[in-house]
């Protein structure tokens, strides 16, 4: 399976990125083959609808889990339809995160946020 | 008064303001009261108020919606072509197109780019429009439903009705200074600028003083509730070269009057030469 988690760097020593939508890159670690990739987040620049780009992007690349400090309404409806289960990081370093998933320690995120917004007139 | 007659010196006049409670709605209603044959219309259709004043009867309501996309899922075949188009990230696709019609800006072009013509445009009622009649001053007024996202339609919708008025418009605008107040203003000639005497009311006149200039609208201020004290936003015109076309003293007689919802002009002689005096500072245009 491959699991997706938003970072502040394109490396594995990065910290988790606290914002989901606008997030610079995710690490997409795929299970099957232990490989990591990084993928550039085209939706971190949008003036509005960042979080279902964003979520599209990861529906693009067939991801199965999301690991995220917050996500919002919008974002969420995208992935749920796409079968992409979204779980609460804890950790402040990415990897931390990803092993805390694995080990079967993290919590799926329940409270979703109505969403930042970005003006609309 | 020359410059009020009919059509060919009708003059559009969008009062504005920046920060609310300045005194926008006091301001229109009152001029719009003393012009004759002046026509009041609301913009700020989120929180529409010139009626509660005017109270106008013959109402003719006319309901306004925007376009919004619905797929046809089963001609659909996931190209995409429409969630790679939208700008506005208003569309996903996840096995089938997902619309996210708040964020939608019903521009209708996933309309055009769809190849097997799988999108159509269905109606999202947003608000209306409501004309009436008080007192033979004709009021048009915009109202936005709660929950709807923006209300630029609507105001594009009375802007459109004032183009074809005959006598002089007076628009009342929202608060603040975006989309919404840029459509209210587009079709003025002329705009007044209400401000209270407060640093945070000279801070919001910069911000709609800076939004006219760049619509080259020509404009002048009205400085409101001036208690005789230093006026931050009077300091602010004299160093920007701004024409200060009146001064009206803080006065409580004036909030009684608004709170018991009556016109000032139309309740009193002293507001209605107040007014009047307004009216004839306002300069001739074209």
């Amino acid at each position: 399976m491959k699991i997706a988690l938003p970072v502040d760097e394109k490396n594995e020593n990065s910290r988790i990125c606290v914002s989901y939508g606008r997030a610079p890159y995710y690490m997409i670690f795929d299970s099957d083959s232990a490989k990591v990739e990084f993928v550039q987040n085209t939706a971190a620049d949008s003036a509005g609808g960042a979080g279902i780009k964003a979520a599209q992007l990861l529906v693009n690349h067939k991801v199965n889990i999301l690991i995220t400090e917050r996500c919002g309404q919008n974002a969420a409806d995208v992935l749920i339809a796409g079968n992409i289960k979204i779980y609460r990081a804890t950790k402040a370093l990415v990897m931390d995160n990803l092993k805390a998933f694995l080990q079967g320690e993290l919590e799926e995120l329940s409270d979703i946020h109505p969403g930042y917004h970005g003006h609309k007139n | 008064m020359s410059i009020f007659k009919k059509k060919e010196n009708k003059t559009i006049i969008a009062v504005l303001s920046g920060k609310g409670g300045t005194g926008k709605t006091l301001v229109s209603v009152n001029l719009a009261c003393v012009i004759p044959g002046a026509v009041y219309a609301d913009c700020d259709v989120e929180e529409p108020n010139g009626h509660l004043f005017f109270k106008p009867i013959n109402l003719k309501k006319k309901e306004i919606g925007i376009l919004i996309p619905s797929i046809n899922e089963e001609k659909c075949t996931g190209c995409t072509k429409c969630v790679e188009f939208c700008k506005f990230n208003a569309l996903a696709y996840v096995g089938r197109v997902m619309v996210f019609e708040e964020i939608c800006h019903y521009c209708g072009g996933c309309t055009i780019v769809c190849p097997e013509k799988a999108i159509t445009e269905v109606n999202l009622n947003i608000g209306k429009v409501v004309i009436g009649d008080s007192e033979g001053t004709r009021i048009i007024s915009g109202f936005l439903n709660v929950g709807s996202v923006s209300g630029v339609p609507i105001i594009k919708d009375i802007q459109k009705q004032i183009k074809e008025e005959e006598h002089t418009v007076i628009v009342d605008c929202p608060p603040g200074s975006a989309c919404a107040v840029m459509e209210s203003v587009q079709s003025s000639d002329y705009c007044i600028l209400v401000a209270e005497p407060t640093i945070f009311g000279s801070h919001n006149l910069d911000m709609v003083y800076k939004l006219v200039t760049l619509f080259k609208k020509p404009c002048g201020v009205i400085l409101n509730k001036c208690d005789g004290n230093e006026n931050p936003s009077e300091e602010y015109c004299k160093r920007n070269g701004i024409d200060i076309i009146a001064e009206i003293p803080y006065d409580s007689e004036l909030s009684d009057i608004n709170g018991n919802g009556e016109i000032a002009a139309r309740v009193s002689q002293k507001y209605k030469d107040i007014f009047m005096n307004i009216a004839e500072k306002i300069p001739k245009v074209k």
